[in-house]
């Protein structure tokens, strides 16, 4: 009955005068690099999880990558019926700049390349009509198409009078892009398929590692171990972060491979701290859900149902421009629309440290927030 | 020297329920003490509030001479506890496991796999924990409870959903773990246990604590009577029934039931004589008080776990 404990660590001894605080230091240190290491282990051995954090979204970088690719030049297809004066007569390097904008076929059935335009096969039907008239004939199911190739004729049609005048022209417009030639899909789709991929994974990282130990029970069996919250704390971050840089290497990876052609411009590592600070504040977001949600499945649904609205109205999947006004400024408060707008800068656009630090304090400070209300709603047990 | 437990006067309630109404207990150091009670009788809640979990509506406690509640980090390192439900990591095995329980209290690998040997659950060290059986999950859990060494073990119903074969396993390790001085305290359903493992046992139904003793002594306590049956078929009802009356025994509730003819009685001597002239001790059982019929006595409800 008198005998002490004959196995007991000298750490755990009972010491007289209370517990010496050097063990606890070194308990510390080790309890967050286990943590860690049990929550990379649990990531890396959990399928399903892999593939919705690394994988899926590299699936779409590549197919929208892919289809997308020679989406920002219209190209309108045309059938000229008979002869048309004016388009014959563009010869020489005239006609290879023409042909870049326009691809002509010929035929001699004015019904038969009408029909192919309401169908959609042909953009617009040109033949010349009587008086030196030429006819263009297209669909208005494609507006913009339309209205292309009716610019690109009606310029033909100008420069051949123009030359047939034998003066030189009184005005001439000369219009070119402000943006660097090379601005493709793939660099808006880089940044916003990467901000998607990286709020998936820390929304859902925070939230089911929270509901799930709670569930489990480990959250009270650590309240009960000499563990600081810090040590559990930080290794969560420290894993969802070490996570996020790694599908921001794989994405960039991928997508400055010729076949995609992603240019990066000068200060593009600043993505990397912008990465850090918005995956804090997704975390944020799913704490907050796990905070909430009493069920791994609840958590589940709750963090799809913030993830995915969030993704569509940050620009992760096309471009903000066209939505209302009201819809664009209710996106300014969510961070996902942060990350994307400032890595987007930073890529591809020359955005340097001034146009990235506003955003990172924006996006930590959004993360002491909702860690504030958090901390309020927090449960230890069901 | 310091008590291990000393608790006085736990009130918790939910909603409605008094869950704990008023319990107080001392457990000495290197007592194995034992909670007994049904389901429902409060057991979880009362070791609950005394591990430091949850703060008692009203009450004070001190383990080892130390306040649990709030949260005592000076107090953790000298405690382990198993709950009812294991608590472990997902997609680890039960080796990666021991090893980063071990780790919240600086035990390295080495002494951490020594305790994943004495469980017995060195070849199971690749397994992942979910997929492990009920028995082996339990020594898990328990070995995740003792890894750092700890002077106070608390373990909630460990043997339930166990075999028979596991449950004697898993007792033999709970002796040892006592023999090497540590104080264990364990809630149970099961009477049996409380009997072969307890020193000292309180009995508990409906957040109280209605008697606390050694199982032994708290038997003894109740004047109760001995059941006697032998196999069926020996001797004719209306036969044993006028035998025992001419040898003065005082019986109660005799009845055969096709397998046994069985009674009870408060002296078994007349009894056994009978049936021992007659032949008739085939199948003999003797069978004296148990923990059951304390409770019997206590609640004035048959034990039903």
């Amino acid at each position: 009955m008198s005998a002490e404990p004959t196995t007991a660590a000298p750490e755990a001894a009972p010491a007289p005068g209370g517990t010496p605080p050097a063990p606890v230091e070194r308990e510390r240190v080790s309890a967050f690099a286990s943590l860690s290491r049990v929550m990379l282990v649990a990531f890396v051995r959990d399928r399903a999880a892999l593939f919705f954090v690394l994988l899926f979204p590299l699936m779409f970088l590549v197919l929208l990558g892919t289809l997308l690719k020679g989406a920002s030049s219209p190209h309108a297809k045309v059938e000229q019926v008979g002869a048309v004066r004016v388009l014959d007569s563009v010869q020489g390097e005239a006609r290879a700049g023409l042909e870049q904008v326009l691809t002509i076929s010929r035929g001699d059935d004015e019904a038969a390349a009408l029909e192919k335009v309401r169908k959609g096969d042909l953009d617009a039907m040109i033949k010349e009509g009587p008086d030196g008239r030429v006819v263009v004939r297209y669909s208005a199911a494609d507006q913009v198409r339309a209205g292309s190739v009716q610019g690109i004729v009606n310029s033909v049609v100008q420069q051949a009078n123009q030359a047939t005048s034998g003066k030189p022209p009184a005005f001439v417009l000369e219009s070119s892009q402000v943006e660097d030639e090379s601005l493709k899909p793939i660099q808006f789709l880089t940044p916003g398929l990467l901000g998607w991929a990286v709020a998936t994974g820390a929304v859902f990282s925070a939230a089911l590692t929270l509901v799930g130990w709670r569930q489990k029970k480990v959250l009270r069996r650590l309240r009960l171990a000499p563990v600081s919250a810090g040590a559990i704390i930080g290794s969560r971050v420290a894993v969802s972060v070490l996570t996020a840089l790694a599908q921001t290497a794989i994405f960039l990876g991928v997508a400055t491979l010729p076949f995609f052609g992603l240019k990066l411009t000068g200060d593009w590592w600043l993505v990397v701290p912008l990465v850090v600070c918005a995956t804090i504040a997704f975390m944020s977001i799913g704490l907050l859900a796990g905070s909430i949600a009493r069920t791994e499945e609840a958590a589940n649904g709750l963090a799809q149902i913030i993830v995915l609205p969030m993704s569509f109205l940050s620009g992760s999947f096309f471009p903000t421009d066209d939505m209302p006004s009201w819809l664009r400024a209710f996106s300014e408060v969510l961070p996902l629309k942060h990350l994307v707008t400032s890595a987007q800068s930073v890529l591809s656009r020359g955005g340097g440290v001034m146009d990235a630090l506003p955003t990172m304090g924006g996006l930590l400070l959004f993360a002491a927030v909702l860690t504030g209300i958090s901390w309020k709603l927090f449960r230890w047990e069901d | 020297m310091t008590a291990a437990i000393s608790a006085d006067g736990i009130r918790q309630r939910y909603g409605d329920v008094q869950a704990v109404d008023g319990v107080s207990l001392t457990v000495e150091a290197g007592e194995f003490y034992g909670i007994l009670g049904p389901n429902g009788a409060g057991k979880t809640t009362t070791l609950e509030i005394l591990e430091g979990i949850r703060k008692p509506d009203e009450g004070r406690i001190e383990l080892l001479g130390l306040a649990p509640w709030p949260r005592n980090p000076r107090l953790l390192p000298r405690i382990g506890v198993q709950f009812q439900a294991s608590a472990f990591f997902n997609k680890l095995t039960a080796r990666e496991t021991i090893r980063t329980f071990g780790s919240f209290y600086g035990v390295g690998p080495k002494r951490a796999d020594a305790m994943l040997e004495r469980v017995g659950l060195t070849e199971s060290g690749g397994v992942m924990t979910d997929k492990m059986s009920g028995g082996q999950a339990q020594r898990l859990s328990i070995a995740c409870a003792l890894v750092h060494g700890p002077e106070l073990v608390f373990l909630d119903e460990p043997t339930t959903g166990l075999d028979p074969q596991a449950r004697r396993n898993l007792w033999d390790l709970l002796r040892d773990i006592n023999a090497e001085g540590r104080t264990v305290v364990l809630t149970t359903h099961y009477l049996d246990e409380a009997e072969v493992l307890c020193d000292r046992v309180s009995v508990m139904d409906r957040g109280r604590i209605l008697r606390t003793g050694a199982p032994a002594a708290l038997v003894r306590e109740i004047d109760d009577t001995v059941r006697v049956s032998v196999e069926s078929g020996l001797l004719a009802l209306g036969t044993a029934r006028e035998l025992f009356t001419a040898a003065g025994a005082e019986i109660s509730s005799l009845e055969d039931d096709g397998v046994s003819l069985s009674l009870s009685t408060r002296l078994p001597g007349p009894v056994l004589s009978v049936l021992a002239e007659q032949g008739a001790l085939r199948g003999l059982e003797v069978r004296g008080a148990t923990l059951e019929d304390v409770f019997l006595q206590l609640t004035g409800r048959e034990y039903r776990a």
